[in-house]
């Protein structure tokens, strides 16, 4: 009876619109069809520029309210060191095509208001004008030129792969991040600080990542829940996907990269705020000091994580591939390396998967 | 077809003779194949008819796309609401536990993959391009028809064909394809990854395959006829923008659709035939696949090959539509012609040398970002060329405020907005953050999806009366635009701050994730102005048939006072459009105001007088 009731009155309010337009037409005619036209033009002349002063007002308005989001801007400051280049380079950015915005904008609405049609007002003949033309070209080209520069100075060192020289384990840590449907599996390289190899057909139920117990590399290696890293460290986490694209995604860290299946991609990031520190950060604002959905004991940045992502999708369960991001002191990052147990230990060691036990037993024998 | 080449040879040679056409009457214009309800309606060579066909098939696909898109917003306003009231429609996509409905995660990714892959395929590729470049080209360029009318009315069967698979598609057991409208492989390719990319995908592929045939028939008729059917003084550079524009578009269509083709044959391949051109290395479903050495990359660029230029053929009719419809109710020559043309040309050249930017987070060599940063940002340049020339327009006019010159300067603030977002994204840098996020939503949806259904309205409003010899109603029209142009922004604008705070795109639900879970107030208002701005449009759409049948008379020839040919052909015009002699073109488009007064294209010039386009007479 309800959807009835929608129905017959959403028909009802065609059919008054259609009257409504019917009887304006009949009026025109009655009034005369050109002081109808002349009107209407001032009408919507005047409307065109009441709806520019609201759009701006309203770009600003909700600039203003939704600052929060404004990439560098208090709470939503990039955690690692590319990050604050990519905010800068935005921001800039955000300048120069605000001045853009605001001033097409009001030039496109003052003009249909004020070249309004008019009775007796005539049209100028004004086909071209190679001057202003080449002045409106050269100020884009000019302003992209320095918008290019910028942007590809940031995007190239932040790009860039560990330098040569770096030692793994040293100079930088090395992580992996497998993608899968739907969920991230991560490893660290435990304390000889390199990962073990791995193929995709040896993956079974117990060796999600198909690595190879030969590989005396491997035995360290952990599966750690979250992804736990030290600040300000280089890391560089090898992407990889299991089944299908996913993407490698931590909003916090300004770090996003597609895990290919088969081809393996990176991404090295310096992560400049710990967890704690970001969540102090935070407690200054206002919409951070209500009570957390978590705990309720708590306020919301008290419970702040960063957190992992998928950003490409990967079918049904695209949303839900969280992972939790803590970023710790470096003595903090080697007491928690100390407590992991290496996935070898705790699921493989011993079971009819273990191709290691040769392995082992002359390292022993040595 | 053939008759009507032979009629239009009689009229070439009578036609050097005459002077003036309103000279030559007689009636032997019409098609007499052109008999019957099916040769008229149905299975018609008239471009004037197709271009209605294709319409028409437009808006009904563009209804489909928009209920999906509410259907998907519901979900992410109010993912707690209960969607049971949806399950006599959706069946069993609607799981119901406790009396609550809830919309199955795979149906929503086939929701927002058949919204992406209708509208820009089916709307605003086949709707808006199909529609004007058929209706437009003969009529402005003084033709009898398109180059081959056959081949054209093949182009409309092969898109409905296209449509009718893609609809069948909705309907299997297993769901339309659901994997995104770029269609990723190996998603894509692996039936065990995902329902939609069984069935669904063999149907979405077999599918985009006619409508290229239905692109290219159209694509090699436009461009023979711009190029050789034009009437005696058109040169190149007195047609109309719209035609440049069109032109342009067939040729952008006829360049890159061939290389979606391929790659959707080579996933074909891939599906079917056990080949690896995309699949390398994969664990899925409990098995590792043998597919050994593919890349899916490589689908990336042969996708994004066509995907780039895709945008600027739906974007680039609607440059030319605006450009005329501001001209002519401006009154005023559109300023630097010749600039409009050449901007055209460079955006569609630099079309081909930027898929790249579609794919800087994909693990393609960093390194080659460089090149397509630069050129990205370069498409700016003539970008706001455009721009400045269309404000510049405006200048010194005397502007009719009717709803299609309304759609017109809408067209341009989206235009403007839309395309200053696409600096950031181009950016390689800043897309590091923004890349699939709802940022890129905001700006795809503002620069080529309701910009381009801004040219489409201006263009449909505008040409009404040509096409059916009735006016649209002018209330009707401007409660539409303004309600359209308010309530767009009400969607999209809010997105861009979702962008920035890092939320991605395809999400079903965001509760997950503390990062992207704050926006729940502004995901309600988003829906909310999603559902007005779809009911505005129902009223566009009943004002549309209401007017094809009781709308306002086309009284006079000429309602506007135009320039162009299109004019100049009788109001009800059967099959071949001047019933006398073609009328021969004297001048460019734009002698609005020109002294005082509009010169048409059809007068002589003056002795001594300069012809804004090159005169080789």
């Amino acid at each position: 009876m309800g959807t009835f009731f929608i129905i017959a009155s959403l028909v009802l309010l065609a059919v008054i619109l259609l009257q409504i337009g019917k009887i304006t037409e009949i009026a025109g005619k009655l009034r005369g069809e050109e002081d109808m036209q002349m009107r209407s033009n001032a009408f919507h002349a005047r409307l065109g520029v009441v709806f520019m002063v609201g759009f701006l007002v309203f770009v600003i308005v909700s600039f203003m309210y939704y600052k929060n989001s404004m990439l560098g801007y208090g709470p939503h400051t990039a955690a690692s060191e590319h990050g604050v280049w990519i905010d800068n380079t935005f921001n800039v950015t955000m300048a120069v095509t605000g001045i853009v915005f605001f001033i097409t904008h009001i030039l496109l609405f003052w003009f249909a208001y004020k070249y309004r049609e008019r009775t007796g007002h005539k049209a100028t003949f004004y086909p071209h004008n190679n001057m202003l033309e080449m002045i409106w070209m050269g100020i884009p080209a000019v302003v992209m030129t320095f918008l290019v520069i910028g942007g590809l100075s940031v995007w190239n060192r932040t790009m860039a792969d560990v330098e040569d020289g770096m030692v793994v384990g040293e100079d930088y840590i090395e992580i992996e991040a497998t993608g899968l449907q739907w969920q991230w599996i991560l490893r660290h390289p435990g304390d000889d600080g390199v990962l073990g190899e791995r193929y995709y057909k040896n993956i079974t139920g117990l060796n999600p990542l198909g690595q190879l117990w030969e590989d005396e590399r491997n035995l360290d290696d952990i599966h750690p829940s979250e992804l736990v890293l030290p600040v300000g460290t280089p890391v560089r986490v090898r992407i990889i996907a299991r089944d299908v694209l996913h993407n490698f995604y931590l909003p916090h860290f300004r770090v996003k990269m597609d895990a290919v299946p088969g081809l393996p991609t990176y991404f090295v990031f310096t992560p400049t705020t710990t967890t704690e520190e970001y969540r102090q950060r935070l407690r200054d604002y206002p919409e951070w000091q209500a009570p957390s959905a978590d705990d309720e004991n708590k306020q919301r940045w008290e419970t702040f994580n960063y957190e992992l992502a998928c950003a490409e999708l990967c079918g049904r369960g695209h949303f839900s591939m969280k992972r939790i991001v803590r970023i710790v002191e470096p003595e903090e990052y080697v007491e928690w390396l100390a407590s992991q147990k290496s996935y070898y230990s705790t699921t493989i060691q011993g079971s009819e998967e273990d191709t290691a036990k040769g392995v082992l037993s002359e390292n022993t024998n040595e | 077809m053939a008759s009507i080449d032979i009629v239009r040879e009689e009229e070439l040679h009578d036609g050097h003779d005459e002077h003036h056409h309103d000279d030559h009457h007689d009636d032997h214009h019409g098609d007499k194949y052109q008999s019957n309800f099916i040769t008229t309606y149905i299975f018609c060579t008239d471009h004037k008819t197709i271009a209605k066909q294709f319409l028409i098939t437009g808006m009904f696909w563009a209804i489909i796309g928009a209920l999906m898109s509410l259907v998907f917003r519901l979900q992410l306003g109010f993912p707690e609401e209960n969607m049971a009231w949806l399950k006599p429609i959706l069946g069993k996509w609607i799981t119901v536990t406790d009396g609550i409905g809830t919309l199955d995660p795979e149906f929503y990714y086939a929701l927002v993959t058949m919204h992406g892959t209708i509208l820009v395929f089916f709307v605003l590729t086949a709707g808006l391009s199909g529609t004007f470049s058929n209706l437009l080209i003969p009529l402005q360029i003084g033709a009898r028809d398109m180059a081959s009318g056959f081949l054209n009315m093949l182009s409309y069967w092969f898109f409905f064909l296209a449509g009718a698979i893609m609809f069948a598609s909705l309907f299997l057991s297993t769901g339309p394809f659901a994997g995104g409208w770029t269609a990723y492989p190996p998603l894509s390719a692996l039936p065990q990854a995902m329902s939609g990319s069984g069935a669904g995908m063999t149907l979405w592929s077999v599918s985009l395959v006619f409508f290229v045939v239905s692109v290219l028939l159209g694509g090699m008729n436009y461009i023979t006829t711009v190029l050789n059917l034009r009437t005696k003084g058109m040169t190149m550079w007195r047609l109309p923008l719209t035609i440049w524009a069109f032109l342009v578009t067939a040729i952008l269509g006829l360049l890159s659709f061939p290389v979606l083709v391929s790659a959707i044959f080579l996933l074909i391949f891939d599906r079917s035939l056990g080949t690896s051109f995309f699949l390398s290395e994969i664990f899925i479903q409990g098995q590792a696949l043998e597919n050994v050495g593919g890349s899916p990359i490589l689908y990336q660029h042969l996708f994004w090959f066509l995907g780039h230029p895709e945008v600027y053929i739906i974007i680039v009719p609607a440059f030319g539509i605006v450009s005329e419809v501001m001209s002519v109710h401006a009154r005023k020559p559109i300023f630097g012609y010749k600039a409009m043309v050449l901007s055209i040309l460079a955006i569609a050249i630099l079309a081909f040398i930027v898929w790249a930017h579609h794919m800087f987070m994909s693990g393609v060599n960093p390194f080659i970002a460089n090149i397509f940063v630069l050129f990205t940002l370069i498409i700016a340049v003539p970008s706001a060329v455009k721009v400045f020339n269309w404000i510049a327009t405006l200048w010194g006019g005397n502007i009719r405020f009717n709803t299609a010159m309304l759609f017109s300067i809408g067209f341009v603030s989206l235009f403007i907005s839309g395309g200053l977002t696409g600096i950031f994204l181009g950016n390689s840098a800043i897309d590091i953050q923004l890349h699939d996020t709802y940022f890129v939503v905001a700006h795809f949806h503002i620069v080529m999806g309701i910009a381009a259904f801004f040219g489409m309205f201006a263009g449909v409003y505008h040409w009404f009366p040509r096409m059916y010899g009735r006016f649209m109603n002018e209330t009707l029209g401007k409660i539409h635009f303004w309600g359209t142009m308010i309530g767009a922004y009400a969607i999209f604008w809010p997105m861009h701050y979702m962008g920035m705070a890092g939320v991605p795109r395809r999400y079903y639900q965001f509760d997950n994730f503390d990062a992207f879970s704050h926006f729940t107030a502004m995901n309600q208002f988003i829906t909310v102005a999603a559902i007005i701005v779809f009911s505005l449009q129902m009223l566009m759409v009943i004002n549309f048939f209401y007017s094809i049948f009781y709308g306002k008379k086309q009284t006079e020839l000429n309602p506007y006072d135009a320039n162009t040919l299109e004019w100049t052909a009788p109001i009800h015009a059967g099959h071949g459009n001047w019933p006398g002699a073609i009328p021969h073109v004297h001048r460019w488009a734009y002698d609005y105001s020109k002294g005082g007064r509009n010169i048409h294209q059809t007068e002589p010039l003056n002795p001594g007088e300069q012809d804004m386009g090159n005169d080789h007479h």
